[in-house]
């Protein structure tokens, strides 16, 4: 067993993990976080999908070891506060409707949308290209960050 | 899915730690830095290290720079440093495109450039580029350091000139001296993840120089030379290109698989062969579209 420390959601936590311990497991079994969500396991789908010193990664790949010392951020912590704009947005537009694929498409959103704040549609198609959602075909989910886009600052 | 394979786990500090832990285990040793080949091959069984090397701690290894006549890629850089970085965009192109092309924004903020070319699959979008850039892999072990050429590291699917106690410290890629234009066309399905079902790397020099680089039609990415040979020395015209596809059978050697046929790779080769010349030319002259944008 590792003795890892990491920031979850703004707050350290320290446990004991094994070294073959995948952090989508330790944060969904051992942090009751659940927003994660294991989808194919082997980094194709997107819903696994964390913010890791910021940047959106694929918890189903990374090992928990690996993050000892770093912060992380899923989807709990970006609404810890309440909802965030952009699921608003994403309410607004009906966006979901299984919700499997909710917190990873908005994960990866929020560090596309910090990096690039006026996107074109073609540039948020290509950045949630990497998570898959099986319901919606996509629409719906384009015209809430679209909107979101228009309206933010305004 | 857990991994159900034990091992241990090391994050060395320096390179003499990390060479030490190689020199140790050998083979029974697998690197780790971005994980979404090696933790994949894990899970699936392919691979059953007793000791993973986590080597994100190596500061030098994290490097990214140019000193006017070349860049060195550090071993842990991804795919998304390479892409915001503002030089490779100016002066290298043609890495930058491909490296836009390479699966999802996710998978690019973990996923380095040099554990692409260990994986060492047929379909690494990372090949074309650093093949036409004869790029150099800097290898290290107890006993030092070597250099090979791009063009001869690969030598089958996922087999590569790596001995079991080197490490790939990163590659170097020299500017090419000339004025020039470059395109990769990648063949997919969607955008995200997915592997190429073809994919054309061209680079077109001042003075009619081509250079131009396949992968996933062939066993490892390579340079086209018979379709360079033909080109080299004449300006770009309709009648030539369609010569040049002529040769694309001789290049290349596609299988169907679950990804397309051996025909529709073939035929599509050619389409791309077209379309990533002019494009090249016409880029090299200021004109046509931007790089990054699809070709195909």
């Amino acid at each position: 067993m590792n003795k890892i420390s990491f920031m979850l959601n703004g707050e350290k936590v320290s446990l004991y993990v094994e070294p073959n311990d995948l952090l989508l497991d330790v944060l969904r079994d051992k942090l009751g976080d659940k927003s994660p969500k294991y989808g194919c396991g082997r980094g194709d789908c997107g819903t696994c999908t964390v913010l890791l010193n910021g940047k959106s990664v694929r918890s189903c790949l990374i090992l928990a070891v690996e993050v000892d010392g770093q912060e992380i951020m899923t989807l709990e912590g970006l609404s810890k506060n309440g909802l965030t704009d952009l699921q608003k947005y994403f309410i607004k537009h009906s966006s979901f409707q299984c919700g499997f694929c909710a917190p990873g498409m908005i994960v990866s959103l929020e560090e596309f949308l910090k990096k690039n704040p006026k996107p074109d549609e073609e540039e948020v198609k290509e950045a949630i290209s990497g998570n898959l959602c099986r319901c919606t075909g996509y629409v719906p989910i384009i015209r809430a960050v679209m909107d979101y886009v228009k309206n933010r600052g305004g | 899915m857990a991994i159900a394979h034990l091992f241990e786990y090391y994050k060395p500090k320096n390179l003499d730690e990390l060479v030490e832990l190689l020199f140790r285990y050998k083979s029974k040793a697998r690197i780790l830095s971005g994980g979404t080949d090696l933790i994949v091959r894990i899970k699936d069984g392919f691979e059953f290290p007793e000791v993973v090397i986590d080597i994100k701690g190596i500061k030098e290894l994290s490097e990214l720079k140019f000193d006017g006549k070349n860049l060195f890629i550090g071993a842990t850089v991804t795919f998304n440093e390479i892409i915001e970085n503002d030089i490779v965009k100016e002066k290298y192109p043609l890495l930058w495109e491909s490296a836009k092309s390479v699966a999802s924004m996710g998978i690019r903020n973990r996923a380095t450039l040099a554990g692409n070319i260990c994986s060492a699959v047929p379909s690494l979008d990372s090949g074309p580029s650093l093949l036409i850039y004869e790029a150099e892999v800097i290898l290290r072990s107890k006993e030092g350091e070597r250099k090979v050429n791009m063009n001869e590291f690969f030598l089958g699917p996922r087999k590569t000139v790596l001995k079991e106690d080197e490490f790939v410290y990163g590659v170097n890629v020299p500017l090419p001296n000339k004025k020039n234009g470059s395109s990769y066309v990648k063949l997919g399905r969607y955008n995200g993840e997915d592997l190429a079902q073809v994919g054309l790397g061209i680079l077109v020099l001042e003075g009619n120089e081509y250079r131009i680089a396949h992968c996933a039609v062939g066993p490892v990415a390579a340079r086209a030379r018979k379709i360079e040979k033909l080109l080299n020395g004449k300006p770009l015209s309709d009648s030539l290109i369609e010569d040049a596809k002529k040769l694309i059978e001789e290049e290349i050697s596609p299988i169907t698989d679950v990804r397309a046929t051996k025909e529709y790779r073939i035929h599509m080769a050619k389409v791309m062969l077209e379309r990533g010349l002019k494009a090249a030319v016409d880029r090299m002259n200021g004109k046509g579209t931007p790089y990054g944008e699809k070709l195909i």
